[in-house]
């Protein structure tokens, strides 16, 4: 009887014999679980954040501080970072050496990082505006969610970097590998909280 | 930089009026002495822990056997050892508090308002967070690997950084007692009162930070034991046929997964509204206090079937090895377990009906809550068939099982009261609720919780505990309970208000004298189960069960040696049916050596978890404080063992085949050479833990 080939949902990595399949599965079903726990804190952010719509409190609202151009083009380089890391895990699936997974990881992180440049960019902006997260229960809603999202992303930026050294120190090994499944999984769900983010905060704030 | 800035950064807001003793020397009222009391029992406690562990050279074991040791079955006897510490400390101040109100009608008392709030704060933040989570952790711990015919969990480094950050929580809640003050707004922490405005002191960050810290460890362990159970399971262990308290323990986990998150979300939201001048919470400025209310209850009644499960499935493994007989109506039962799991995020309104939503909202909240019933209902009637005609011996958790099915039903049956609206509209915030839940947990929880404890003790340690001294606990924790808390249905119907310091009608006077000697009861209850401990350590060479299965049971983990060897089985069992090791033995195929045995692989002793938990601990003390450096401090201590771990390659060891097969082939002898007992003598020292089968017909 052939092993099946699904062994776990998301990518597989066929030919990488090293790696005991069962451990891989395992490993990986974790990391979906505590995704899932992660999805729940986000659902939740969004949660209050729609109850708090409204509590502006006098303070900057939704329509006076959104602008659709800076968001636009974060999600421009986020959904681009999200290309870059499924490059690298295909790179690192059937590529022999470990250039293009590095490359590829490295384009991700420079793209994380000026995510996140944009993202600061535009707190700076309304903060100088005086939409600071003590003026309004709206306010504070915004800054709870949006900047854990950011620091999420923050904690993969620093997650590649780590990702980046073990494979300076020992190449492409089977925990390489697995944790940069891992990784994948992280940053592409980043992606979709931020696909929410996107819709429900800056474009459902500078539409209404 | 000035003085003051200096002081400051380096200690905060720590200052001498911080330490109880201080506080006590400059106002020497009964109050102050308690708490200073409290704090110098933490102090001496520590220094003598300290002192007996040099005395007895116990460093190095405590360090390199336990505190770093990955083996599930060390990391649940821990919790389960951090369980019994918390709740010596909230059954005391139960006591304590039993004490000021019987004495506190029309008079001061003993304690002031504030010293009272802090005691039912710390006490319910402790009997949930530090006494029951860590102890149906702990034995999910223990029992599932062991169930499932695993070696270990599906992830024994997170396992034990779970546990690590459980323990730093209730480090910090002891820390409370000797240096600053614990929170005065209760174990649920309502916001607005607990916010900056009204609460500027620490109490309410040390309730944060130790909920947060538990709570994190909680969500770990709710994932792992999710991976175990659905990726770990030997082969032919379908999920139907696992032990029953492995499903309670799933769907335990799967809850832990989706209801801990809105508590951490509770507490670190209202962390920024203290810290940071947010408005989540706050009155003014839009923030809607609505939404703690809803965010911690979304958690809290999950939370509940978190704590009540395991016990459910204790007791399905209790009832029917102690009747010699297969559980009746196993799928019902998984079933029910499930239906409860799902129900349990469908009720949470019902904690606040008297919170303004309409009339339609609270409706469907309370039919919600009564259809819960239904399932329970089924499982108390599957555990009475299990006994029904069964061969039933009533050892010490037998009894408490029994007391837990009457005790439970009364409990649940006050429950379906609350839950009517208009009923809830009258009782709500006396102490009708605070009996309630108490006779819903006390047997649902606790009994069960010290029923799975001596079941599973003689598998744990190799001897079996004293039953004298067992059923005389047991004596005390039944008339303890019904003596403490029936009174409070007939004062909460005559209307006292739960919380209450001071109380102004004599006519509650009788019925808080009866509460006061149920508290010293239960009391007692906890000091015969330590006595009972110890008597059972003192005389443990007659009570030796080393073949390892005393009470004739079903599941695997009385297939293995007891105490099991690290790797728990020698071999990795083969299961065709639900109770596969009383089959076995009906079919006397059980103590089989392998055909052949092969080296096992397992992890290495890791530092990584201590660490995590004690920085885990450090960052959340320097956040109580404000002392930023200790905070940073602690986060990177948090996150740098971490990183520094995943660098690391030689994480297992290897034992040799071998060895393997001389530990098999020596307990395979002793299992040869020992007699049989019957059921009758199970009891006694001639139990070395070899059943004698007991007579059923083997299907075909």
């Amino acid at each position: 009887m052939s092993a099946p080939q699904l062994q776990h949902v998301g990518l597989n990595l066929l030919d990488s014999d090293e790696m005991d399949p069962g451990e891989a599965a395992i490993g990986l079903y974790g990391f979906w679980i505590f995704l899932m726990s992660d999805a729940i804190l986000f659902a939740l952010l969004f949660a209050i954040y729609g109850t708090q719509l409204s509590a502006t409190a006098g303070a900057p609202g939704p329509a006076a501080e959104f602008k659709l151009g800076p968001a636009f083009i974060e999600t421009l380089i986020l959904l681009t970072s999200s290309l870059t890391f499924g490059l690298a895990s295909i790179s690192m699936k059937y590529d022999r050496g470990w250039i293009g997974v590095v490359a590829w990881l490295l384009l991700t992180l420079v793209l994380g990082i000026v995510f996140l440049g944009f993202e600061l960019s535009d707190f700076r902006t309304m903060f100088a505006d005086g939409a600071t997260p003590n003026r309004s229960g709206f306010l504070s809603a915004f800054f709870a969610l949006v900047p854990t999202h950011g620091l999420h992303v923050t904690a993969g930026c620093i997650w590649i970097v780590v990702m980046l050294a073990q494979i300076a120190v020992f190449g492409l090994d089977a925990r390489v590998k697995l944790n940069l499944l891992k990784l994948g999984l992280f940053w592409h769900f980043l992606d979709i909280i931020w696909i929410a983010i996107f819709s429900v905060v800056y474009l459902q704030g500078a539409l209404t | 930089m000035s003085d003051d800035g200096l002081w400051f950064f380096l200690f905060g807001r720590l200052n001498a009026h911080a330490f109880p003793f201080v506080r006590a020397w400059e106002n020497p009222n009964l109050s102050e002495l308690i708490g200073a009391f409290a704090g110098a029992l933490v102090v001496v406690g520590a220094v003598v822990l300290v002192a007996l562990l040099t005395w007895k050279q116990w460093w190095r074991p405590l360090f390199l056997d336990w505190v770093t040791s990955l083996d599930h079955k060390k990391i649940g006897i821990m919790y389960i050892v951090i369980a019994g510490v918390m709740l010596s400390r909230a059954l005391v101040e139960a006591v304590l508090m039993r004490a000021q109100q019987s004495l506190a009608v029309d008079a001061p008392g003993i304690v002031t308002p504030e010293h009272f709030a802090q005691l039912f704060s710390t006490h319910g933040t402790i009997m949930i967070f530090f006494m029951a989570m860590p102890f149906l952790t702990g034995l999910i711990n223990y029992v599932v690997p062991l169930q499932i015919g695993a070696r270990d969990v599906a992830f024994p480094l997170l396992n034990s950084i779970s546990l690590m950050l459980t323990a730093g929580g209730a480090g910090l809640v002891m820390i409370s007692l000797a240096v600053g003050e614990f929170s005065t707004g209760g174990w649920s922490g309502y916001p607005p009162y607990t916010g900056k405005v009204f609460q500027p002191g620490v109490g309410p960050d040390y309730w944060i930070w130790a909920i947060t810290l538990s709570s994190l460890g909680t969500t770990f362990s709710g994932l792992n034991f999710a991976a175990t159970i659905y990726k770990k399971r030997c082969p032919g262990m379908h999920l139907t046929r696992m032990p029953l308290f492995c499903w309670t323990a799933l769907c335990t986990s799967i809850l832990m997964i989706f209801a801990m998150p809105p508590l951490t979300l509770a507490t670190t939201l209202l962390a920024l509204d203290r810290y940071l001048d947010f408005h989540f919470f706050t009155n003014d400025l839009g923030g809607n206090m609505m939404n703690y209310v809803n965010l911690f209850w979304l958690f809290g009644h999950p939370e509940v079937y978190i704590l009540i499960l395991p016990a459910f499935g204790v007791y399905s493994e209790v009832i029917s090895a102690f009747s010699s007989k297969e559980l009746y109506g196993y799928k019902s039962l998984a079933a029910a377990t499930m239906v409860i799991g799902v129900l349990s995020f469908t009720v949470w309104l019902h904690h606040f009906f008297t919170m303004g939503q309409s009339a339609d909202v609270n409706a469907f909240f309370g039919v919600a809550t009564m259809t819960i019933a239904i399932p329970t209902g089924v499982k108390i009637y599957d555990w009475i068939w299990t006994m029904f005609r069964g061969e039933v011996r009533f050892t010490a958790p037998m009894l408490f099982s029994l007391a837990f099915i009457v005790t439970f039903v009364l409990g649940g049956l006050s429950g379906i009261l609350l839950a009517i609206p208009p009923i809830d509209f009258v009782v709500h915030n006396t102490v009708f609720l605070v009996a309630h839940f108490h006779n819903v947990l006390i047997p649902g929880l606790l009994y069960g919780m010290i029923a799975g404890y001596m079941y599973w003790f003689p598998k744990a340690f190799g001897f079996r505990l004293s039953e004298i001294w067992g059923r005389i606990s047991f004596g005390f924790w039944v008339s303890g309970f019904y003596l403490a808390f029936m009174p409070l249905y007939v004062l909460g119907l005559g209307g006292m208000a739960r919380r209450s310091q001071a109380l102004f009608e004599p006519d509650y006077r009788p019925w808080l004298f009866v509460a006061i000697v149920g508290a010293f009861l239960l009391l007692a209850g906890l000091v015969t189960l330590f006595v009972q401990l110890w008597v059972s350590v003192r005389d443990r060479e007659a009570n030796r069960v080393p073949v390892g299965d005393p009470w004739d049971a079903r599941s695997l983990e009385w297939s293995v040696s007891a105490p099991p060897p690290e790797y728990n089985f020698a071999t990795i069992p083969q299961v065709d049916r639900l109770d596969p090791f009383y089959w076995l033995k009906e079919r006397k195929e059980a103590y089989k050596p392998a055909d052949h045995y092969q080296a096992i692989v397992m992890p290495k002793n890791s530092w990584v978890g201590p660490l995590v938990g004690l920085a885990g601990a450090v960052c959340a003390f320097g956040l109580v404080w404000h002392i930023w450096w200790l905070t940073i401090l602690g986060f990177i201590g948090v996150w740098a063992p971490v990183v520094a771990r995943s660098f690391v390659r030689d994480v297992h060891r290897t034992i040799s085949a071998s060895e393997v097969e001389a530990t098999d082939r020596r307990w395979l002898d002793l299992a040869r050479t020992t007699r049989p007992v019957p059921r009758e003598l199970e009891t006694e020292p001639a139990n070395l833990g070899l059943a004698r089968p007991f007579p059923t017909q083997v299907p075909s």
